[in-house]
């Protein structure tokens, strides 16, 4: 479980969230959900400490972040940002492999190169996998950031906004492997969302943010309705239902 | 079909042995090449002196760049373009003007070395440990922020110079301009032992260094104490930098050839490759420069001169092909 206690947050003087208390259940997928500027990713980075945190307490399955040494953190939980930028000239395996630090710190043994492997093979990089990153296309390089992150093999992934960049069939093929370690592993993990059908489809509790406060929270059906997604982002919208789930509508 | 290990590591291991060949066969031929009848013992020590002098400053200008390089995130900077000498220069001025030309001649060369060094890596690492830490972000702004405090630790030092008088100047100026011909030899000693632990201190950071590459976030989510490592890293920095400016003096643009020929030839992005490389070629360069130009071309004082056009040339090459990163 990820526990957020009257966390706020500023930013040079401005406020950017305000008192934000809330649970992200473990052995769950967690969608956040909300207009630009709401504050997700600000949330999301505080969790991961890329962030110091200002005000309030996070812990992350029981590791409180501000007293837990970082390195031990980055065995419970793996964090991908919003900008993905490296400025060294890296080959995908190489890049994917860095996912394992956490557990070698440098020396890495047969189990974390078969641990890099299969994230390659599960995102299906093999044929990219001694190109540079500098020489894929901005999708094959989310998925490769995407892949460092599951080969940290952590109890919880946070990504924020994954599906940037990635095509249709790739989207889902990697929020159904998301499903598939909630389900199969039984870990915890909290992804930032544009794409409500995504939330609506693939998770299981969503928190919808905007202007740095929590609007609402919970199951899919409870939490994305008509009334709520249109105060959510001020525009009208329709929800309909399809195959058992919410299908929202935004053609006006 | 899937490689299980990271590609391959023979490239860089051939490249590493062919430029310890390298240096191995210019630095025979700086001692052994025209060597006459007379003395020749005593021709060899200052041979090997000065051989030792430059091997120094080629290693510590070479790592320095690729560890400052990294900690930057980008390819166009050195420690010396962020004001790093100029800082070294101005500690320097200042403590000749406290001590007075008595005091600063009176004190060993090497208790005043080292705390001179004890100083800079202080300051450099309070200094440039915040503005990397805030600043890293905005590339532009780093370097102008680099730029105008090199320039202001020139002015200061140089103000400093003009108000003290001529015969402390005179020690002072030394110090301040970059010649590979008259080396410091009376620091080789000191400066020697404070570049090899620096180094062996950055290659035991190689690993750390390779994930601090890769970015501020990518760090910290794998559990790299970002912070501890930017400042034990920009500490070195400023060791080897002291160390090759107290022996040479400042050198701006040289640290860019290295890191680039060392990124170029290696195509590695790993620290344990890329700083024995950026060294060996650090030292090759000079010695062989130093060679050419004093045994062959009669031009003894020039290469500083030329290692500097070239480096400038290629800064500015890097600039406008726009390759900050
Ligand atoms: N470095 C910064 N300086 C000033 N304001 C910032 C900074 N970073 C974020 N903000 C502000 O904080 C607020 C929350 O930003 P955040 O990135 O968390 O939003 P978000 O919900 O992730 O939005 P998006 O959907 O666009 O990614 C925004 O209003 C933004 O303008
Ligand atoms: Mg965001």
């Amino acid at each position: 479980m990820i526990e957020i206690r009257a966390v706020s947050h500023q930013i040079a003087g401005t406020p950017i969230l305000h008192d934000i208390t809330t649970r992200l259940p473990e052995g769950r997928l967690t969608a956040l959900i909300g207009p630009n500027g709401a504050g997700k990713s600000t949330l999301l980075r505080l969790v991961g400490r890329l962030e110091p945190l200002q005000a309030g307490r996070i812990s992350v399955a029981g590791h409180d972040i501000a007293t837990t040494p970082t390195d031990r953190l980055a065995q419970v939980m793996a964090v991908l940002g919003q900008q993905t930028l490296i400025a060294s000239r890296l080959r995908l395996a190489e890049l994917v492999a860095f996912g394992r630090w956490p557990h070698h710190k440098g020396r890495p043994t047969a189990a974390d190169r078969a641990h890099v492997a299969e994230a390659i093979r599960t995102f299906a990089l093999g044929p990219l996998a001694d190109r540079f990153m500098d020489e894929l296309s901005g999708g094959q390089a989310q998925r490769a950031h995407i892949a460092m992150a599951f080969a940290q093999d952590t109890e919880w992934l946070l990504l924020d906004e994954p599906l940037n960049n990635l095509d249709m069939s790739h989207a889902r093929a990697l929020m159904a492997r998301l499903r598939a370690l909630v389900d199969q592993q039984g870990r915890g993990v909290a992804v930032v969302l544009h794409e409500v059908n995504y939330a609506a489809a693939w998770a299981d509790h969503i928190i919808a943010l905007k202007d740095g406060r929590i609007l609402a929270e919970g199951a899919p059906d409870a939490v994305l309705t008509e009334d709520l997604l249109s105060r959510l982002y001020d525009a009208p919208i329709s929800v309909g239902r399809h195959q058992g789930r919410p299908l929202v509508l935004h053609h006006a | 079909m899937i490689p299980a290990a990271p590609p391959r590591p023979s490239r860089p291991v051939w490249v590493l042995a062919g430029l310890c060949c390298l240096l191995a066969v210019i630095s025979a031929l700086w001692m052994w090449q025209g060597l006459g009848g007379g003395n020749r013992g005593f021709v060899l020590g200052l041979r090997a002196n000065k051989l030792a002098a430059l091997a120094l400053v080629g290693v510590a200008v070479g790592v320095s760049t690729i560890m400052f390089q990294t900690i930057a995130a980008n390819r166009v900077l050195t420690p010396s373009i962020m004001g790093f000498d100029a800082l070294y220069v101005l500690l320097q001025t200042a403590l000749v003007a406290s001590l007075g030309i008595a005091g600063f001649a009176g004190l060993p060369a090497a208790a005043k070395f080292l705390s001179e060094i004890a100083l800079m890596v202080l300051l450099a690492s309070l200094l440039f440990g915040t503005l990397m830490l805030q600043g890293a972000r905005d590339i532009p702004r780093m370097i102008l922020t680099g730029v105008i405090l090199g320039v202001l630790f020139r002015s200061l030092a140089g103000f400093m110079g003009r108000v003290m008088d001529p015969a402390q100047y005179a020690v002072v100026q030394a110090a301040s301009f970059a010649s590979f011909n008259r080396v410091n030899a009376t620091l080789l000693p000191v400066a020697a032992l404070v570049t090899v632990l620096a180094v062996l201190a950055a290659w035991r950071m190689s690993a750390r260094l390779d994930v601090l590459a890769l970015g501020r976030d990518a760090a910290v989510s794998l559990g790299l104490r970002h912070r501890a490592v930017v400042i034990a890293a920009l500490s070195l920095v400023a060791l080897l930098v002291s160390v090759s400016t107290a022996v040479v003096g400042p050198v701006a643009f040289f640290g860019l050839i290295v890191a680039g020929l060392a990124h170029g030839l290696t195509r590695s992005a790993s620290h344990a490759v890329l700083l024995p490389a950026a060294g060996l070629i650090g030292a090759t360069i000079l010695i062989g420069g130093q060679w050419l130009f004093e045994r062959q071309l009669g031009q003894a004082a020039t290469l500083s001169v030329v290692v500097e056009f070239a480096g400038g040339l290629f800064f500015l090459y890097l600039l406008l092909k726009g390759r900050i990163r």
